[in-house]
């Protein structure tokens, strides 16, 4: 039988002749006895004649082009009496021929009718119990599959947020009933500098959670192995697209900052961009980037700004710009960028964005998609350390040891000091002997061993600007055998090289190296008053 | 600030060969400072190396550079070098380096140096 449509998906049973039944499920000569049930297809003429037959039907005379029929001739079925409920057909009793042998007198169809007439509505209850059953019982699964979904969601956000000396960290979620696929993630890298995430998987419930945490569980593996923001969102990116189910990607912004410094560099994967609010008005942090998922090969614009003392950031998802109010309107970009502009950022700014969406979408107003937020606030008094000893830290970050790397701790060192204004001359000086403090940490310390990484820690203090370069190499001396002597040079008698530490010396105000653990420091001073800078 | 591995172009001028040096003179420019050399000095021309465009010279530039001031001392060879930032210049004075080539401050100036080491 082909599908029937709902009202007569019933089971039209037949009742068996005596001498048919089995044996062993006779009890007794005559005992009725359940056979296959012969179902009506839609389009089979017989269904429109039972439909609108007054009472019992004689099968024998009847005479249609109808499968079922011919099928319940076969089976031996003399008389059919429709169940009707309320003008719908809801079943048809089927009738052998009489243990008698003699045929169905017409005494026997008024008692028939009148069974039908009884038994129509009692069935039709029992059907609606049945149909409603079910009806709960798919949407009990619905929900548990949400349960599902809000459970993976929740375990993959992080429990607490790391707390940063100087910046207020806050962050917010809160998923919709059909659970999207938004997240977020703080992540501390090893160096000191904390990576932040925010993201949206499209689709919704359990394919969106799984997603979800697939791109989380990359995105911390590359998050600890790269530094730079663009090179993990190709590297997630490389890793999700083979997987992805179709139709399916995530956007993600993702973004690392150097808490000493305020230096944040970011890319973003076709996320909603994010707002700084800076003390000359708002702005978007831009880059360019495909969503993740969608194909393999992709580049990520690398960005980078840094965070001034007072300054706020806000990164979201689309559950917040897209709130709907009554009439349909949109929350919208413009919105969102003035509360920015108009509030202070951390916790405050997120109870802020709250209290505005519920009043723009109303009280009663369900949540459209998930809504999620962090904030970023640099407190306005600048990093101090803990316990203030060292002063403040203008910078404070690790790098590989592979050659070349020095260039990156003089970059990051000359902006970590840009602050202080150093005459022009001396800040040159002070960049060569940290590039070749650095060189040497990973060459004579480290001995380019990739793993073991260089520190790099910029204070200043009372009047002086330090700067630590800290290697592996145990406590031993890094001076040279030789002073380095040039005419010596020239004629063979020493290396040409062995400069590092010649230069260093005289770059700086103070050069010493101290030694602790296994860990050595080459520790180059300015004073900041006096000193060389009467020769700028 | 992005490393630039060293490309040395080299051009006669006034009998003498004009390396310009243009990128970061560190380890990574070994071999293109060492081939412009033996081409600029073949035929026992003097040298005058171009700083202007090199952004960045570390120690083991600097041990480069006394390597070619040793292999032009040994053939009889004066260089001059023009083009140094008030930075590196110091550096060459702190170095000595510049006790043993002709600091001039631009082409011109390194030109009539060179003509008057021709001339003597």
């Amino acid at each position: 039988m082909t599908a029937l449509t709902r009202p007569f998906r019933r089971r039209f049973l037949r009742r068996g002749r005596a001498g048919e039944a089995p044996e062993a499920e006779a009890p007794h000569a005559g005992a009725t006895v359940e056979q296959a049930p012969v179902e009506i297809s839609p389009n089979d003429p017989l269904l429109a004649y039972f439909q609108a037959a007054t009472g019992a039907v004689d099968i024998d005379t009847l005479d249609l082009d109808s499968p079922a029929l011919r099928e319940l001739k076969a089976a031996g079925v003399k008389l059919a009496v429709p169940l009707v409920s309320q003008g719908e057909l809801i079943g048809v009793l089927n009738l052998g021929p009489r243990l008698s042998e003699q045929d169905y007198s017409s005494d026997d169809r008024k008692l028939l009718d009148n069974l039908a007439a009884q038994a129509a509505p009692a069935l039709r209850v029992g059907q609606l119990v049945r149909e409603q059953e079910a009806e709960a019982a798919t949407r009990q699964r619905f929900e548990q599959e949400l349960e599902v979904a809000r459970l993976i969601q929740q375990n993959f956000l992080p429990k607490e947020l790391p707390a940063l000396p100087g910046w207020q960290v806050a962050a917010y979620y809160r998923p919709a009933r059909e659970v999207g696929g938004d997240f977020y993630d703080v992540i501390p890298l090893p160096d000191g500098r904390v990576a932040f995430v925010v993201g949206d998987v499209t689709d919704k419930g359990v394919p969106a959670a799984l997603v979800m945490s697939a791109t989380r569980s990359v995105l911390r593996a590359s998050a600890q192995r790269l530094m730079e923001p663009g090179a993990v969102l190709e590297r997630v990116n490389e890793h999700l697209c083979p997987d992805m189910p179709a139709k399916m990607f995530v956007t993600c912004l993702y973004g690392v900052l150097e808490p000493a410094s305020g230096l944040l560099r970011f890319a973003n994967a076709g996320h909603d961009l994010p707002y700084v609010k800076t003390s000359e008005g708002v702005v978007e942090l831009r880059a360019r980037g495909m969503p993740l998922g969608l194909m393999p090969g992709m580049e990520y614009e690398e960005k980078e700004t840094v965070l001034e003392p007072g300054d706020s950031v806000l990164l979201h998802s689309d559950g917040v710009v897209e709130a709907h109010d009554p009439d349909r309107e949109m929350f919208g970009f413009p919105r969102l960028k003035e509360t920015v502009g108009d509030n202070p950022g951390g916790q405050a700014l997120i109870d802020r964005v709250i209290a505005d969406l519920e009043a723009f979408t109303g009280p009663d107003a369900e949540q459209e998609d998930d809504i999620t937020m962090v904030t970023l606030e640099r407190s306005a008094g600048g990093a101090m350390v803990a316990g203030a000893m060292n002063g403040t830290v203008l910078a404070d970050f690790e790098l590989p040891s592979e050659p070349g790397n020095e260039r990156q701790a003089i970059e990051r060192v000359e902006r970590a000091v840009a602050q202080l204004g150093l005459a022009p001359q001396r800040l040159e000086r002070l960049k060569t002997a940290v590039g070749e403090a650095t060189m040497n940490a990973m060459e004579h310390g480290n001995e380019y061993r990739p793993g073991r990484p260089v520190s790099v820690r910029v204070l200043e203090s009372a009047g002086s600007l330090r700067v630590q370069v800290t290697d592996l190499g145990g406590a031993g001396a890094l001076a040279p055998a030789d002073q380095p002597d040039l005419e010596a040079k020239l004629e063979g008698r020493q290396t040409p090289r062995g400069w590092g530490l010649f230069l260093i010396e005289r770059m700086v105000d103070e050069a010493r190296v101290t030694g602790e653990g296994g860990r050595r420091t080459v520790e180059l001073v300015l004073h900041l008053q006096g000193g060389h800078d009467d020769d700028a | 600030m992005t490393t630039r591995e060293l490309e040395v172009t080299v051009r006669e001028h006034g009998g003498a060969a004009i390396l310009d040096l243009a990128g970061d003179i560190d380890s990574s420019a070994e071999a293109a400072l060492q081939s412009a050399f033996e081409e600029g000095t073949r035929g026992g021309r003097q040298v005058v190396l171009n700083f202007s465009r090199a952004d960045y010279i570390n120690s083991t530039g600097i041990a480069l550079i006394v390597g070619l001031l040793a292999q032009a001392r040994a053939r009889g060879i004066s260089i001059t070098a023009y083009g140094l930032s008030d930075h590196y210049r110091e550096i060459f004075e702190i170095t000595r380096l510049a006790d043993f080539m002709t600091i001039a401050d631009d082409e011109s100036g390194a030109m009539s140096g060179t003509e008057r080491t021709n001339h003597a």
